[in-house]
């Protein structure tokens, strides 16, 4: 099977798209000629032309709002925000418009948009190239939220959000554009040829939205997790010598509630893990969840290990980022109460 | 010493107690504007940005260029669908006042700007209207049952209930839905005329956006997209004077004209007579003929008046002068048309007032069939289980148990 990173297998994805739907156009800033910052888009409009792969001005909200026009007008975009930093000038038009056009139209008409873009930290982006926004959109009724952790999920998701007939907000964890990261920056990067997820068939696939991946089983302990947080907290969790039970949550919204339950009500015991501020973040929706239907099964209070509630900070990015230790620690005090 | 800068903080030209003064209002005769080739480049054209575009002459006659020369029966249907805004605009304000709806907007002195423009497109334009333009439903085959159902929020709401009234869509009328927040449609309907242009199609949008929400940046993104894509869109900003209680000159209308926007983004900018039914007709055939040629979208500045309030939840006499919408110097819209067939010798105040009954009691029927169909105060109601559909194509299994939980807590 070829080996693709998660830029490849995500090019692979529209580019697959492009082909097969005549209707897909691909649109954002640096995306045409250049192929986009992060190379996700390279190639593309060589092959498919400036009609669809396009260029745009730097306006997110304009190219929410165009994507949704041409979405009403029968075409699938596949927009681009250059860092999920960036969005917000597009966020009422995602909020107030996108999300919710099929309700307030009763499915007289519906926007088959899906946005893609980079977010998390853990490459020297300061405070506005790291951001995780997912739970800032997970909030928002009408529109699907979902996160890969690896080129063969992010193939298969991005195949099947082009194709979802409902908005998608497609989150690319950059870190793990390259290769899995386990959270230490000062060993030497790891290629996604290693590891078996790196494996990326060539053709047509989908993986479903709304499925998380129980990506390891164990007995010990659950760990909910995804994007590049899911790396971090399976390395931790090996680090202890635990027997936990690792799930990639993927879909945020909808979340699959019963891969999460059924796994804490085997274990008793969760840590929850992602990069976003820890205040209102997507955790507190998992650990609610998750308590509201395990609670006579839990062990141990469920713990979070999250990013800070401050801004991303530039100078202090591995004090910011919720690294391996930081995980363990967590594993250990639920772990250890009884 | 320096003169320190001084902070301009703009002044209504008139409020309650004083005399209206539309000084500020420039005026052209009309027939005085030249008719350019629908080709010709904005950057040669921006006078249209400033001059206003008239038809109808103060003795009732279509003078100038711009006279679209229409069939009388043309005129006709023109001045029945004006008639039939404004017959349902009054009488649902009324049924508002009775507590049978919640809430209404009427259009009452911006009937031509919506009628002429419809009338003015084909039936395959998709229109993206703001939510004062009732009179493209009308012109695009609405049925007035159906509009009322949608008032109404009854068991035949096109929106099953989601929408505050007003907020209508028709697949079939290519009438895009209404959103009910401000401005989004602009740069949406630019994203519909890419892609007619990507697909190769000759169809065209066209969206409409109050003077006072062409602030928000999604104005602003519309005509950049339009502009950097040619895209073939017609961009109306209907310069009803008032935001609310915010007159023009706080959405920059005091420095430029709106139209002025456009040559500003390379694109032609159209200040036209809103009551001026001919006058909006042969703006909006130039610009459609614009854009079906692929020279792009037009920017069209109507000039017009809201003589009633904003909502039925605003009171403009606290704000304005009571007298203000009949000083307006652009008069009536309907009136003006109506003048125009009594002098070509094709209409009467007979007939209008023959027209005005046949119509209210079409309005005055529709709606006894509506409210058979459920009002605020009485059944039927709609089924509360469709609050969960439509949130998603497939309902996801968290709203599945939602629903199940209100039907236990209703029993």
């Amino acid at each position: 099977m070829p080996q693709m990173n998660m830029i490849q297998a995500l090019n692979s994805a529209m580019d697959i798209a492009l082909g097969r739907d005549p209707g897909v156009v691909v649109l954002g800033e640096d995306v045409g000629y250049f192929g986009g910052v992060f190379r996700v888009t390279d190639g593309l409009q060589r092959k498919y032309g400036t009609h669809r792969v396009l260029d745009t001005p730097i306006a997110e909200g304009g190219i929410i709002a165009a994507s949704i026009g041409m979405a009403v007008n029968g075409l699938r975009p596949v927009a681009e925000i250059q860092f999920a930093d960036y969005i917000y000038p597009g966020y009422d038009q995602i909020v107030s418009e996108l999300a919710r056009l099929r309700y307030r139209s009763a499915s007289a008409f519906s926007a088959p948009v899906t946005i893609r873009t980079p977010c998390g930290g853990g490459i020297r982006g300061g405070q506005t190239h790291s951001q995780s926004p997912e739970a800032l959109f997970a909030h928002v009724c009408g529109i699907k939220v979902v996160m890969p952790s690896n080129p063969y999920d992010a193939k298969g998701l991005l195949i099947a959000a082009i194709e979802d007939d409902d908005p998608v907000l497609f989150l690319e964890p950059k870190r793990l554009y390259n290769g899995p990261f386990d959270g230490d920056p000062n060993k030497p990067a790891v290629p996604w040829s290693t590891h078996p997820r790196g494996d990326v068939p060539d053709g047509h696939y989908t993986v479903p939205i709304g499925k998380a991946a129980v990506v390891r089983e164990g007995r010990e302990i659950t760990i909910v997790s995804y994007g590049t947080m899911l790396h971090v907290a399976e390395a931790a969790a090996k680090g202890l010598g635990l027997d936990a039970e690792i799930i990639d949550v993927r879909s945020i919204v909808p979340l699959d509630v019963e891969t999460l339950v059924n796994s804490v009500a085997k274990t008793g015991r969760c840590v929850i893990a992602h990069e976003a501020t820890r205040f209102g973040g997507f955790g507190a929706e998992l650990m609610a969840t998750i308590q509201e239907r395990c609670f006579w099964q839990l062990e141990a209070p469920i713990e979070r290990v999250c990013g800070w509630d401050t801004p991303y900070p530039h100078a202090f990015e591995w004090e910011y980022f919720p690294g391996p230790q930081r995980v363990a620690a967590a594993l250990k005090r639920v772990m250890e109460a009884r | 010493m320096p003169r320190p800068s001084r902070l301009h903080v703009p002044n209504a030209p008139a409020r309650p107690g004083e005399a209206p003064d539309f000084s500020y209002v420039p005026l052209s005769p009309a027939g005085s504007v030249a008719r350019p080739d629908v080709a010709a480049q904005a950057v040669d054209i921006e006078n249209l940005a400033v001059d206003l575009i008239r038809v109808l002459d103060d003795s009732h006659r279509a003078v100038g260029p711009w006279n679209p020369h229409l069939d009388v029966d043309v005129l006709q249907v023109g001045l029945r669908h004006m008639l039939l805004t404004r017959v349902y605009d009054d009488r649902m304000l009324r049924t508002q006042r009775q507590g049978k709806i919640s809430f209404y907007m009427k259009s009452t002195g911006e009937e031509a700007v919506a009628v002429a423009a419809a009338m003015a497109l084909r039936p395959s334009d998709m229109l993206f209207p703001a939510y004062r333009q009732q009179g493209l439903q009308f012109v695009r085959g609405a049925k007035l049952v159906d509009l009322m159902c949608q008032l109404l929020s009854n068991t035949r709401d096109m929106c099953k209930g989601r929408q505050l009234p007003v907020m209508y869509h028709s697949v079939p009328g290519r009438l895009f839905s209404i959103s009910g927040n401000l401005a989004t449609q602009f740069p949406q309907a630019v994203g519909w005329a890419m892609a007619a242009a990507i697909k190769g199609t000759d169809d065209l949008a066209a969206t409409w956006i109050g003077e006072g929400s062409s602030a928000e940046a999604d104005f602003h993104h519309a005509l950049l997209f339009a502009s950097v894509y040619r895209a073939p869109v017609l961009l109306n900003v209907v310069n009803n004077q008032w935001a609310i209680s915010t007159f023009q000159g706080f959405a920059g209308g005091e420095q430029r004209s709106f139209a002025a926007r456009g040559p500003g983004y390379g694109i032609p900018g159209l200040r036209v007579d809103g009551n001026d039914f001919l006058a909006v007709y042969a703006a909006t055939e130039w610009a459609a003929e614009r854009a079906r040629k692929g020279a792009g979208a037009t920017l069209v500045e109507l000039v017009t008046y809201r003589a009633a309030a904003h909502s039925t939840s605003d009171d403009p006499t606290r704000y304005r002068p009571k007298d203000d919408a009949e000083r307006w110097p652009l008069g009536d819209p309907i009136e003006r048309l109506k003048q125009h067939l009594i002098a070509l010798g094709e209409w009467s105040e007979e007939r209008h007032a023959a027209l005005a009954a046949e119509l209210g009691e079409q309005v005055g029927a529709a709606w006894k069939e509506a409210s058979n169909y459920g009002t605020l105060t009485e059944g039927p109601r709609l089924d509360r289980d469709l609050m969960f559909e439509d949130v998603f194509k497939d309902m996801p299994r968290h709203l599945i148990e939602q629903r199940e939980q209100l039907r236990r807590e209703r029993g």
